[in-house]
């Protein structure tokens, strides 16, 4: 089987002309991949310092974590602020998106403005605006304040996710329905939303994993009892690097392997 | 007769009138999200854009702005600002291109296996994968000892806390952000086009040039666009794998409320930061259409 010798390509490149690039890329996909998943064997060392590989392999720094309050406190409060994320933002970012959608008013591109601010606003200013505002209005260190504020973040998330959808989606069944008596709502709930239901799981799964992995915002206006887990890790790895945080890095790419993977089987079942 | 034009014309009107509440009541889906967004982050940035003009004494002056062009401290956070973005944008297009053409030109079932690639650490938490950095370039960390091996080197090199840790860190962080839409450019090229310049006698690396090359500009910028101005903004990575020794706007900003608890000073270098920022955006959303690239409108 002579596969070097195909041709590779719309023009006469061969397998073995592009064997560089074939390289290359792996080369590239190995430096991407590598660092996601280093955490999983570093978190079973039992090395008081970070080694790799590990030279002697024990669960201590799993037992370090579920043993210690702050830390579970941090993941509950990160649990709590991520779900809470992602059930005001779904639907509200879902609603934005058909709004702006439909409507060609000129109020539509204001809003439009209005609703990506959170993508152009450079995080950190977000994050010390919040803090001072927040402090006005008694909402530091408060779940309130923390869901308000990835909800924000994760609201152009939705929007690209459900507009992307919609504009696969022949809108002109919904004026179906309408003619046929059903109000503007229910056309949306009984023929738009079922058949764009997976990309609005999608935009869930984002809004959660948004928040869940916010920083900036986080270590600015949680606090207290409220503290996040990402508030923690960012303390931990700026002065000490405590190795509790491989453990608790195992779970979190664990949790966001395994969603990325539930909207690739979505996305698959989409298009079949 | 006239009464029937009288009628026809209200009928009229009431059309358009309940066309207008209509469209009132579809605008109104998006009034919450605003609304919160509003509070989050207009109401905050507008009262920090207040805040930069007032002075210790609570009067309003232009201190913080003129401090700025006085003190070379500032620049030079500017200029490692820039200096930073700029080079983990060229080393995301360096390292991307020749991904994203890789994923673009394999078929569909090994592309969507090798998307995952991309796509894994895009999902991953920008902390965890901080930390893997910290570990993987520490002085007796695996690439040290992995270069030593083969022979690169002969003692332990510093990689970590100095700007090297900080433009790898970001690249690793940035580079899915470029390949995504890149490699979404490379999609919608007609593979007739590549088929007629062979067809035609074009050698395969003049067709790329001078056919496929221009076709993925649009993705290319937009990509870019999306690096550069994310990197402006950038705080966790050159927190933690600078080590202090990379102060860019947004380090900046956190050490002086911290230290000085002075907010007019904090503020002005965050309006400074947004306004450029969006003459980034703005200047792009000219010449190449980015909202079409992000949202397929326009």
């Amino acid at each position: 089987m002579n596969w070097l010798s195909k041709p590779a390509s719309d023009t006469q490149i061969t397998h073995s002309n592009r064997l560089w690039l074939y390289l290359l890329a792996a080369v590239i996909m190995l430096l991407l991949v590598i660092p996601t998943f280093i955490v999983v064997p570093m978190s079973f060392s039992d090395a008081q310092y970070l080694e790799f590989p590990p030279e002697k392999w024990s669960l201590r720094w799993y037992q370090e974590y579920f043993g210690s309050v702050k830390w579970m406190r941090a993941t509950s409060t990160s649990l709590k602020v991520g779900l809470l994320t992602m059930l005001v933002a779904t639907p509200l970012g879902t609603m934005a998106a058909y709004a702006l959608f439909v409507s060609g008013h000129r109020i539509a591109r204001a809003l439009f403005v209005v609703l990506i601010t959170p993508m152009i606003v450079p995080v950190i200013l977000i994050a010390i605006g919040a803090f001072y505002v927040y402090g006005r209005t008694g909402l530091n260190n408060s779940i309130i304040g923390l869901v308000l504020a990835h909800t924000a973040m994760a609201t152009p998330l939705v929007m690209i996710v459900i507009t992307a959808s919609l504009r696969s989606y022949d809108l002109n069944q919904e004026l179906v329905a309408r003619s046929l008596g059903a109000n503007r709502f229910t056309a949306f709930m009984s023929i738009t939303l079922p058949q764009i239901k997976f990309s609005v799981i999608t935009a869930a799964l984002l809004s959660f994993l948004t928040s869940f992995d916010e920083v900036i915002i986080s270590i600015f206006v949680s606090g207290g009892v409220n503290a996040t887990l990402t508030k923690h890790m960012f303390a931990a790895l700026r002065d000490y690097i405590d190795p509790t945080i491989a453990a608790i890095s195992t779970i979190m790419v664990f949790i966001s392997t395994l969603l990325l993977l539930i909207v690739q089987w979505i996305g698959s079942r989409q298009k079949s | 007769m006239t009464v029937v034009a009288d009628n026809t014309a209200t009928n009229a009107n009431a059309l358009i009138r309940q066309r207008r509440r209509e469209e009132w009541s579809v605008l109104s889906l998006a009034i919450p999200a605003a609304l919160i967004i509003a509070f989050v982050v207009l109401l905050p940035v507008g009262w920090l854009f207040y805040l930069s003009f007032i002075g210790d004494d609570g009067q309003g002056t232009l201190e913080h702005y003129r401090k700025m062009i006085e003190y070379k401290s500032y620049y030079r956070v500017f200029i490692t600002t820039f200096k930073v973005s700029i080079l983990t944008t060229l080393i995301c297009l360096a390292l991307g291109y020749p991904l994203a053409y890789f994923l673009a030109q394999l078929p569909p079932r090994w592309a969507g296996f090798f998307m995952l690639a991309v796509l894994l650490p895009f999902w991953t938490s920008l902390l965890v994968r901080t930390y893997a950095w910290l570990v993987l370039l520490q002085r007796k960390g695996l690439l040290n000892e992995f270069a030593i091996d083969i022979g690169l080197w002969e003692t332990p090199v510093k990689l970590v806390h100095n700007l090297t840790g900080t433009l790898i860190g970001m690249a690793h962080i940035m580079l899915p952000f470029l390949v995504l839409p890149l490699y979404n450019a490379m999609k919608k090229i007609d593979r007739d086009l590549m088929h007629a310049a062979a067809n035609l006698g074009a050698r395969p690396i003049n067709a790329f040039w001078q056919i496929y090359f221009p076709l993925t500009m649009p993705g290319l910028v937009a990509g870019s666009l999306i690096v550069f101005v994310l990197c402006l903004g950038f705080y966790v990575t050159p927190a933690v794998l600078g080590g202090g020794r990379v102060v860019m706007v947004s380090t900046q900003i956190t050490s002086i409320l911290e230290n000085q608890f002075n907010w007019g000073a904090a503020s002005s270098l965050g309006v400074v930061l947004l306004v450029a920022t969006i003459a980034v955006l703005f200047i792009a959303g000219r010449v190449f259409k980015l909202e079409s690239a992000l949202f397929g409108k326009g």
